[in-house]
């Protein structure tokens, strides 16, 4: 009876996703209609299947142990997607650089203002977003001693975010966009992503409600705000009214300065807590894990959490100095946001130390040493970030390709290099393997990922601080000396060099990729004792 | 009084006051008597065996640390 209510009600669905897929009113909309009709479909084949199977009663084989083949899953979704939005990325870094890589034959699909925001998307939420739901399922399971609660719940969360990235990423090549940073998706994704959100805090909580250990390890209580945060930031940022039900196109609720205030307050507290709070529940779990040691100071580590959340909520107008923003509240951003240098180095700070007495793995573990790097990066990031956020700096770096390198090592340096590190971590023990295939190729990866790094960085702050200074040179009468044009003009070498970067940054992950794949489908390779020539 | 001005007013005082004493009070918690055993325990639970607990609590022995 359940599996007939279930299979009528999936049918109908896809019934009415076709029929939306004939009748909406623009081009995006119909597409998504009929993306749906194909995964309800697919939903509704897999069901069919199942039906007549004994079901397995809980607590017998089959539903005992971790439930791992979502984190599975989830490591390989995590390397796809990383590999798909480097490879857009170094794109458009080229399409800057080249203009003619815009493609005339393309327009407007393969246009940079589309490509731009499949590149952010595919980066922070596809590749970060992928990363952080396989570790929270990974650690919350490992550090409760608990299987994952709900069941099948935590498959919905994969493919249901999974399906998010898909209309998101398509909906930005067709024109669908509510044109607010890094939360592009228009409302029907969005109230999709609501749902599957709340599917996984409920699959979060729920495991930490049944844990085993008497007590709530830090790394959970960092992901666990990271899931409660995100949420609330989205459903804020995200209130609009669609023109039609049949349709693409919403308008926000919010206007002019107050709209802007609450995009700041999600895109700052996007990196503040999905950047940030949520890699730093991964390395709170997987720093010790992988040196062995417990946490440096276990009460810094609190400090820090309490710190960084109190903190972080108000950093956001900083990014709206001299705006229609009154003058106390871009203070107050400013203010707020100098104080997290803090807790932010007390957190680096605490993971570096955690190598006391360890730190000759740096020589021999080289997925430590991304580890360490990443940790470099992350304290790197939030001291430039703090010095930006100053009223007099932020006069010269704002519209700057400053902003973006500082994004960027923020970005590939801290979240990029630390779920790297978990790759290496997860995989080996996820499919039964002693360790990764190879060592050399992890090395690789390492160097030719900070390398391309310090490129990608070194080369945008050249031609940021550059610019900020040409647009702010005026002649003795007072006329600015430089067109825009001029800029453009003079940022040439910089962009080709920047591309160089993402390029080896690239290599890295296709790297990784293929040592992840020879790994699942072999086992590390065997070294065999060469006797030394006489 | 309008709605906008009372809920400014409140969060300028009591809910700016309720906040930093929450803060405060983490952190002084953090410092509590006796809190160091505890912390040292709580910062091994990621080093203990990945195995699934088949039964019983994960801690073998005195797993209450209230006392």
């Amino acid at each position: 009876m359940w599996d007939a209510i279930k299979l009528t009600t999936l049918g109908l669905c896809a019934f009415l996703a076709f029929i939306l897929s004939d009748w909406g009113h623009d081009f995006a909309f119909r597409f998504h209609a009929f993306l749906c009709m194909v995964a309800l479909v697919a939903v509704f084949i897999a069901q069919l299947r199942r039906v007549g199977d004994e079901p397995v009663p809980a607590g017998q084989s089959g539903y005992s142990g971790y439930m791992d083949d979502v984190v599975r899953a989830g490591v390989i979704a995590t390397a796809f997607w990383g590999v798909v939005g480097f490879l857009a990325g170094v794109f458009i870094a080229f399409q800057l650089a080249f203009p003619a890589l815009n493609f005339d034959w393309g327009q407007p699909y393969t246009n940079f203002g589309r490509l731009r925001p499949l590149h952010t998307s595919a980066v922070i939420f596809a590749f970060g977003g992928n990363a952080l739901i396989m570790s929270s399922f990974y650690i919350v399971q490992r550090t409760c001693g608990a299987r994952l609660w709900g069941g099948n719940l935590a498959w919905f969360v994969f493919w249901g975010y999974n399906f998010f990235i898909v209309l998101a990423a398509t909906g930005y090549l067709l024109g669908a966009t509510q044109s607010k940073e890094y939360a592009e998706p228009e409302w029907y994704a969005d109230l999709w992503l609501t749902i599957v959100w709340v599917a996984f805090l409920l699959v979060f909580l729920g495991t930490i409600i049944k844990r085993k250990e008497r007590h709530i390890y830090v790394a959970n209580w960092f992901l666990l705000a990271f899931i409660l945060t995100v949420a609330l930031l989205h459903i804020v940022n995200n209130i609009s009214i669609p023109v039609s039900f049949m349709g693409s196109k919403s308008v926000q609720v919010f206007a002019g300065v107050q709209d802007a205030m609450v995009q700041w307050w999600y895109g700052h507290n996007a990196v503040g807590f999905f950047l940030t709070a949520g890699f730093l529940g991964m390395m709170y779990y997987f720093v010790p894990k992988q040196a062995n040691r417990p946490v440096y100071s276990y009460k810094l580590s609190i400090i820090h959490f309490w710190a960084l959340i109190f903190l972080y909520i108000w950093a956001g107008p900083h990014h709206l100095h001299y705006t229609a923003l009154p003058d106390w509240a871009s203070t107050l951003g400013m203010v707020f946001s100098i104080i997290l240098w803090m807790p932010s180095w007390g957190g680096m700070i605490n993971g570096l130390m955690t190598l006391q007495g360890a730190w000759d793995k740096l020589r021999t573990d080289p997925i430590i040493r991304m580890m360490v790097i990443s940790l470099a990066f992350y304290g790197m990031s939030t001291f430039e970030g703090p010095m930006m956020s100053i009223r007099a700096v932020n006069s010269l770096s704002h519209y700057t390709d400053w902003t973006i390198g500082h994004v960027h090592s923020g970005a590939l340096g801290w979240n990029g290099m630390i779920t790297f590190a978990a790759l290496y971590f997860l995989t080996p023990r996820l499919w039964g393997r002693k360790k990764m295939h190879s060592m050399a190729a992890i090395n690789w990866h390492f160097w030719l990922a900070t390398i391309g790094i310090v490129l990608y960085a070194a080369s945008m702050w050249v031609t940021g601080i550059m610019e900020g200074l040409m647009w702010r040179e005026v002649d003795g009468q007072g006329f600015l000396v430089n067109s825009f044009a001029d800029t453009v003009a003079a940022k040439f070498p910089m962009y080709v060099v920047r591309g160089l970067g993402g390029v080896m940054y690239l290599a890295g992950a296709l790297i990784m990729a293929w040592n992840m794949w020879m790994t699942i489908r072999g086992g590390a390779r065997i070294h065999a004792a060469v006797p030394a020539r006489v | 009084m309008e709605t906008y001005t009372f809920l400014r007013e409140f969060a300028d005082s009591w809910v700016l006051l309720a906040l930093i004493l929450f803060y405060i009070g983490t952190i002084a918690w953090a410092f509590r008597p006796g809190a160091r055993a505890t912390h040292e325990e709580i910062s091994r639970i990621p080093l203990r065996d990945d195995g699934f607990p088949e039964d019983g609590p994960c801690q073998s022995e005195n797993t209450d640390t209230r006392r």
